[in-house]
């Protein structure tokens, strides 16, 4: 009875109405870089409020699953990540789109697709559950998850995991500028008060990835397209070859993706990067990844779609928001008079099964939405090269811009631009800095925090079942790229031919 | 030239031009002065939002924003100006013209910045519009926590001290200036109950029931969902009245410990902003605050809802300063 008064709820004309809009503004949130989905569930929450709940918050829901994916479309047609989720798939997503951009991106939304509909059912099946174990989580059990995440660094970093760590290490010494976030320090910020929050990650993100490539574009101007494109080229080409060869690698990091995103603090961006970081350890060809990996591309973009709707699950149970998307929505579900919590389901059974049936609803829809977007979008590689590259300058520009409408923010964005470029020349993975940058605050943080609980005695970081297991974990991971590199040297291989 | 073919001399002819641009001209400025000298406001009011979109603040201001459009006809923009922990974003409403089109949101930080050392400016710096919020501080516990209530929780601090942590937000912040107050006018030393920073209260209420801390000095609403849980409880709100959501929460007055704070947001314009500007813009603003839809908005958010008029709002805003200095300095936090 309930699904069934749940299901008039939503097949209603407005409310179908409100999901298409929303998740065509998702499309062009998702793919205008600085533009990111959090800022537009920002700007959505205001219109919510006049709706009725299920619209509304079916507005918020379409409206980011679709941006997450969006998001990657700039980063396989022009290798500017659209939103921070879509970074640690750039740089593979960008070699795969130089040869067959549609295909590419039809697997990025087949499987952003997959990863919702993973999400969404544990969501809808496991909520409480998975609620009660991210419970458990304090800073201490954190700390080592950020470190976990950090080791991801130097595993995606192809060619030399001593490279990657020196990534890790520049993406540390920027993280460290702004207001320490514990004593309140100001650090390293010459009296500037835009420094005082640290360098802006989105402009930071931009620079990094766009620029090193524009300047390549510019040094090397004999073709006459930045990718060419076939007009034979379906959208849906690959996704057979990807459900048979990697289906496990779908699954897997939707799973990985929901239970991250039901961390509260930890969202799309690192979900995709955690996948993408196993999938690669796990695979049968790592040495692809960093150079136009499908696998990689399937593992992140699957996860941070899952992340997405797993970050619903502390949101609804407790009132905690899993990432920055939902402590947002928060505010719209209150403004309905929705209090989430226990009560929620038991008082509004009816409502949350229609919000369930939009989170399905609205992950379906996204195939249509997204295969029109992708059509429309790969239009841009046919303008030509010269025109096409101060194009995306522009784009950078105002992307670095928009987010906190500061200029300031372009000077990072271009200086970050002009270093990722050198970076890049001298092997130091870029994905390993911007990993550092999102995780670097988040592991001092929580290191510092979790001493000062203890009144500085360290043995607090192994004294709790979870955080032992994590700090194992780690651990591990840490290390085994070295020995294997170390074995490598042994057998007298230059460790450059295993790459 | 046209004159000089009339027949008038070249120099007579250039002071005609000069005395007639200066008519025209000085005609043009009186009659625009006339007409829209006191008409205001003459193009979109924007509002200056110290912190980022979605958060309270900006969720407080955008509806106040739109009520004020809806009520008024004039238009509005919303602009966030984020970073520097709110000081940008104050920075710029303090800074900006003095003609009533660009209003600050202000927020309980802003009597922070200055004893933080963080920037230089304070309420001085601002002609008070009016108070909209104020969210009181509450003392929140895990549910299987032994302590009836916060007497006892004081007790128990002041004998064992440095045996318990409390969270909230990050140090010199709200929640940690109420716990500061709490113990102090308890008769506490407020090391006896350190402070572990947090980005905010859902984290630290994460950390609360994930066991990582033991005390949370956060709004009640931020709490509620956790109490609706059972997975935890509140002992005491710092505030004069209990909350009408929450009554069977005692304030620390009922308890005996006189004490009560909290966070507040109010709208304030730059301080050479002429005064019958802020009486038309309090006026409007007054309206938007009394209005169904707000109260219904800010009832159903549980944002807490306060007024006060620009002079009071100005005692306050000296007080609140005052006090937090007060504190700050005690807590060692001062540089």
């Amino acid at each position: 009875m309930d699904l069934l008064t749940a299901l008039q709820m939503v097949l209603q004309p407005h409310v179908l109405l409100s999901i298409l809009l929303a998740e065509l503004f998702g499309v062009f949130v998702g793919a205008m870089p600085g533009l990111t989905a959090t800022m537009a569930t920002a700007l959505l929450v205001p219109f919510t409020y006049f709706m009725d709940p299920v619209a509304g918050i079916a507005m918020i829901i379409s409206m980011s699953a679709v941006a997450i994916f969006a998001g990657d479309i700039p980063a396989v047609l022009l290798r500017i990540p659209g939103t921070p989720a879509s970074a640690a798939l750039t740089i593979d997503a960008y070699q795969l789109g130089r040869k067959r951009p549609v295909s590419t991106l039809g697997v990025d939304l087949f499987c952003s697709m997959l990863g919702g509909l993973t999400g969404s059912l544990i969501l809808i099946f496991m909520a409480p559950t998975l609620a009660e174990f991210a419970a458990n989580f304090s800073s201490v059990e954190y700390f080592w998850l950020t470190m976990w995440g950090l080791s991801m660094a130097i595993v995606i970093s192809a060619e030399d995991p001593l490279k990657g760590v020196l990534g890790v290490i520049i993406g540390f010494m920027m993280a460290c500028i702004g207001i320490d976030p514990v004593y309140g320090y100001v650090r390293y910020t010459f009296g500037r008060l835009e420094l005082l929050s640290g360098i802006s990650f989105i402009p930071a993100m931009i620079g990094l990835f766009a620029i090193p490539e524009l300047l390549k574009q510019i040094s090397n101007p004999k073709e006459r397209y930045v990718i060419k494109l076939s007009m034979t080229e379906r959208v849906f080409e690959l996704v057979k070859e990807v459900l048979r060869k990697f289906k496990s690698v779908v699954l897997r990091s939707a799973l990985i993706g929901t239970f991250i995103g039901a961390l509260p603090g930890a969202g799309a961006d690192i979900a995709a990067w955690v996948s993408y970081g196993v999938a690669k350890r796990t695979s049968k060809s790592p040495n692809e990844y960093g150079k136009g990996s499908l696998e990689g591309v399937v593992a992140a973009t699957s996860a941070n779609n899952a992340a997405l709707s797993g970050a619903w699950i502390p949101l609804l149970v407790f009132g905690i928001p899993g990432d920055s998307i939902t402590a947002i929505a928060l505010g719209a579900l209150m403004a309905h008079g929705l209090r989430p919590g226990p009560m929620l389901f038991q008082r509004q059974g009816t409502l949350v099964i229609a919000l369930f049936i939009v989170f399905i609803l609205a992950n379906i829809l996204m195939l249509l939405i997204g295969y029109l977007s992708i059509r429309l979008s790969s239009n841009i590689l046919k303008v030509p090269r010269n025109t096409l590259v101060p194009i995306i300058a522009v784009f950078c520009v105002i992307g670095a811009y928009a987010v906190n409408n500061s200029l300031f923010d372009v000077w990072i964005m271009l200086t970050l631009g002009v270093t990722g470029y050198f970076m890049e020349r001298l092997g130091i993975p870029i994905p390993s800095v911007v990993l550092a940058i999102i995780l670097g605050p988040m592991v001092e943080f929580n290191f510092m925090t979790t001493l000062i609980k203890s009144d500085m005695n360290p043995a607090i970081f192994i004294s709790r079942p979870i955080a032992a297991g994590l700090a194992v974990l780690a651990i591990f991971t840490w290390v085994l790229p070295f020995l294997r590199s170390r074995r490598r040297y042994v057998e007298g291989d230059t460790g450059k031919l295993g790459t | 030239m046209l004159l000089t073919s009339l027949g008038i001399s070249r120099t007579a002819s250039i002071l005609l031009v000069i005395i007639i641009i200066a008519v025209v001209g000085g005609l043009a400025y009186y009659y625009t002065s006339v007409t829209t000298g006191p008409k205001y406001p003459s193009k979109p009011i924007t509002f200056i939002v110290p912190w980022a979109a979605g958060g309270g603040t900006d969720r407080t201001a955008r509806m106040l924003a739109s009520l004020l459009e809806n009520m008024t006809g004039w238009k509005t923009v919303v602009e966030n100006r984020v970073g520097g922990g709110g000081t940008v974003g104050h920075l710029a409403a303090a800074t900006a013209p003095p003609d009533g089109h660009t209003v600050g949101i202000i927020t309980f930080e802003l009597s922070t910045f200055y004893w933080m050392g963080l920037a230089n400016v304070t309420y001085k710096d601002f002609k008070p519009v009016l108070l909209y919020n104020k969210d009181a501080a509450a003392i929140i516990v895990r549910a299987d926590a032994p302590w009836k209530d916060a007497i006892e929780l004081t007790n128990y601090i002041k004998a064992n001290p440095g045996k318990l942590k409390a969270s909230g937000t990050a140090k010199g912040g709200v929640w940690d200036i109420a716990r500061i107050g709490w113990l102090k006018t308890a008769g506490v030393d407020p090391s006896a109950l350190p402070w572990v920073p947090s980005t905010g209260a859902a984290p630290c209420l994460q950390d609360l029931i994930a066991g990582g801390v033991d005390v949370c000095t956060c709004s009640l609403p931020e709490a509620g969902p956790l109490i609706d849980a059972g997975k935890v409880k509140a002992l005491a709100v710092m505030d004069d009245v209990r909350n009408p959501a929450f009554p069977n929460v005692p304030t620390l007055k009922e308890l005996g410990i006189n004490w009560s704070f909290g966070t507040w947001r109010g709208v304030a314009v730059p301080k050479g902003t002429p005064d019958d500007i802020v009486k038309i813009l309090h006026d409007a603003l007054k309206k938007v605050i009394d209005s169904p839809q707000w109260k219904d908005f800010m009832s159903k958010n549980g944002f807490g809802m306060a007024y006060l008029p620009p002079d009071e709002f100005g005692k306050f805003l000296e007080n609140d300063f005052k006090v937090v200095g007060e504190l700050l300095k005690a807590a060692g936090y001062t540089s």
